[in-house]
């Protein structure tokens, strides 16, 4: 994971999308999104329930092919015709869903697909890195030989994160990584984008926690209703946030946090965040 | 080595079961939380012997038992494809009548058209992985339900065969060519066949001491020598005191060897490259594969092919077996038998768990059924209903394991 090469290309443009739309049928779920992503950096996509985060993350992926647009990875223009594509790009995709196979254990799933011996498989190659991945993301995986059914919710998250990384990716998409984990792994997960972005990956990160954002981002990137409506810096305030991502300055959120600042200042962050 | 300062039992929460105890404690544990394996075959196969020897001596002697197996050979080969079809989810009804199609091209092709044997036979294969590929691209391009897709195969196929049968409705293969004697009277030589028992249990135990080395070199936990060695010799004792049974009679019959290599063949495939690995994954959750870059289309197209490409050897082999390519081939219960055969013996219906060997111990378990009602004379209506109920438990059992597994996390 430490190539040299990753490291000196910090900064440099990885991805960038101009105009991507997407329709399904009549509803259009994504119209002119414009997204930069660079090496060495975190962006956080926020918006709210319907926004299309979700879309995007799956066009990025190449499970869904948008409507119309252009995407440059690396500086050349590219289409995705099938998650395999995006793969062998270097665009390495944690689903909200995880896509894990239930009924395999977690070596298969972090090598699926990339199986060591392709005619004659590896299956002591591939448990020595699986246990190596699962090291750096300091996990606690009982076995490797159980099946994923088995796992708990924040187990089946690593799994999936040691699987994205183990084709050493340019660009990682996190779709709610920590939706589902407990405090220690949440922050355990933050820790990791850091060290991911440390490496001169960029990093694409879904949420609806604020404060997870605000901790790990570097932008802040807010859809509404299928639209780019602004780039924010993580000291926004949150009634900026909020209000990008709600559409309205008025609403039951912000009236919410008036009345509070006005009756205990200073308000404790986060806590009205959430949208 | 101590196992605290292996890799992979770092975690104290992991249950350790060491030596023998421990290994009967953990195979007790899977049992019980629905990870059944190839038990519930064992087990009804131990009732069916003792109720049938009970019932007809002959049940159990050297001649019958040659001659189960040498039936369960053409049929088991077909449901060897029945696994591939249900380990991606899917189903394909139509076995019976692409194996019934292929003897017919056999024969016609050979027989009549003066074709070389090999050449018909090939011919018939290719035939059965077109229809295979149709399937295929009926799944894929057009969405058509394999359950539907195939019972319509079933009607069409079984048409094309009595369409190329013509008038005579049969063909009779010439006695004494090597096809005929294949199917009917070519036994391993003794010698050879406890030879072959022996290599296998040699290569079960070079394959399992090999793996522990490495295992160990990597600081990863391993099967201790010994329990190696004591799996390997258990085996070969086995399979050589059974060899031994059936040398007593006419000995094995290679169509039996030809089927046990196709078996061993499906099993390393299954367990032991990428593919098989894919036709898990895909029959565990499609969108999970696709979205890990596997071309799930591609691995349905292998498995459909690979169903149709091992009916038409059925196909092939049991008109060895009868002498004759008939509109008989491969209707009545071929198809139950197949499939019931590959779910008996452990293959979910519900995709992505299966066997090999499930074929194997699945097409022993009905063939022993239909041989031991045959020599108690009972009709075939009766032998239909208790293959029928046996089915019903079969899927009975794997729907409950099902169940127990899902709640014991084990899916």
């Amino acid at each position: 994971m430490d190539d040299p090469t990753l490291l000196a290309r910090r900064g440099e443009l990885v991805l960038s999308l101009r105009g991507i739309s997407k329709h399904f049928g009549a509803v259009s779920a994504l119209t002119d999104i414009e997204l930069d992503v660079h090496a060495g950096e975190v962006v956080a996509l926020v918006g709210d329930n319907g926004a299309g985060k979700s879309t995007l993350v799956k066009i990025l992926a190449g499970v869904h092919q948008p409507s119309s647009g252009t995407m440059r990875f690396g500086g050349k223009e590219v289409t995705l015709a099938d998650p395999g594509a995006a793969l062998s790009l270097g665009i390495a995709t944690v689903f909200q869903d995880l896509a894990l196979c239930e009924n395999l254990d977690v070596v298969a799933n972090i090598f699926l697909g990339r199986e060591l011996g392709p005619l004659g498989l590896d299956e002591v190659s591939m448990e020595i890195k699986a246990w190596t991945l699962l090291r750096e993301l300091s996990a606690r995986i009982p076995s490797v030989r159980e099946v994923v059914a088995s796992l708990s919710g924040g187990q089946r998250q690593t799994v999936a994160i040691a699987r994205s990384l183990l084709l050493e990716p340019r660009l990682i998409m996190l779709d709610e990584p920590t939706a589902a984990l407990g405090v220690a792994q949440t922050a355990e997960v933050l820790n990791l984008i850091e060290r991911v972005r440390d490496r001169g990956l960029g990093v694409v990160m879904i949420s609806h926690n604020m404060e997870d954002v605000r901790a790990v981002a570097d932008r802040i990137v807010v859809l509404r209703l299928g639209r780019n409506n602004g780039v924010f810096t993580p000291d926004a305030s949150n009634h900026e946030l909020v209000s990008a991502i709600t559409g309205a300055a008025e609403n039951a959120v912000s009236r919410r946090s008036d009345r509070r600042r006005a009756m205990m200042p200073p308000p404790a962050a986060g806590e009205e965040a959430r949208p | 080595m101590s196992s605290s300062n292996l890799v992979d039992r770092g975690d104290e929460r992991l249950k350790q079961s060491v030596g023998v105890r421990g290994a009967i404690r953990a195979f007790l544990d899977r049992v019980r939380s629905g990870d059944l394996g190839p038990l519930p075959v064992i087990v009804g196969l131990v009732i069916i012997c003792t109720v049938f020897e009970s019932l007809n001596d002959v049940f159990l002697s050297s001649n019958n038992l040659v001659n189960v197996l040498y039936d369960s050979s053409t049929i088991g080969v077909i449901s060897l494809g029945i696994v591939c079809i249900l380990m991606v989810g899917e189903i394909d009804l139509s076995v019976g009548s692409v194996s019934g199609f292929a003897s017919a091209l056999l024969g016609v092709l050979w027989v009549n058209a003066n074709w070389p044997v090999w050449l018909a036979v090939l011919a018939a294969i290719a035939a059965g992985a077109a229809i295979g590929f149709l399937y295929a691209q009926l799944f894929n391009r057009f969405g058509m339900p394999s359950f539907v897709s195939t019972l319509s195969g079933l009607l069409a196929v079984l048409g094309l065969q009595l369409y190329i049968l013509g008038q005579s409705g049969s063909i009779n293969l010439p006695y004494g060519s090597p096809m005929v004697s294949f199917g009917q009277s070519l036994f391993m030589p003794a010698i050879l066949s406890y030879a072959l028992v022996l290599i296998a249990g040699i290569g079960v135990f070079a394959t399992g001491y090999r793996t522990a080395r490495r295992r160990q070199a990597a600081r990863l936990s391993s099967r201790s020598t010994a329990s190696i060695a004591a799996v390997a010799i258990v085996l070969t004792v086995a399979l050589e005191a059974s060899v031994f049974y059936l040398n007593l009679d006419r000995g094995v019959p290679w169509m039996l060897g030809f089927f046990l290599a196709l078996v061993l063949m499906l099993h390393y495939a299954l367990t032991r490259t990428r593919w098989g690995r894919s036709v898990t994954a895909v029959g565990g959750n499609r969108e999970a594969a696709r979205r890990a870059g596997i071309n799930v289309r591609g691995i349905y197209t292998s498995a459909f092919v690979l169903c149709s490409v091992f009916a038409a050897i059925g196909g092939v082999l049991s008109s060895a077996r009868l002498a004759s390519a008939s509109q008989q081939a491969g209707t009545g219960d071929v198809n139950l038998d197949a499939i019931a055969a590959a779910v008996i013996g452990g293959t979910s219906l519900f995709g992505g768990r299966g066997s090999a060997y499930s074929a194997l111990l699945g097409i022993i378990v009905i063939q022993a059924i239909s041989s031991g009602l045959t020599l108690l004379d009972l009709s075939s209506s009766l032998r239909y209903m208790i293959t029928g109920g046996v089915l019903a438990v079969a899927v009975i059992v794997d729907s409950l394991a099902r169940r127990s597994r899902v709640s014991h996390g084990r899916a």
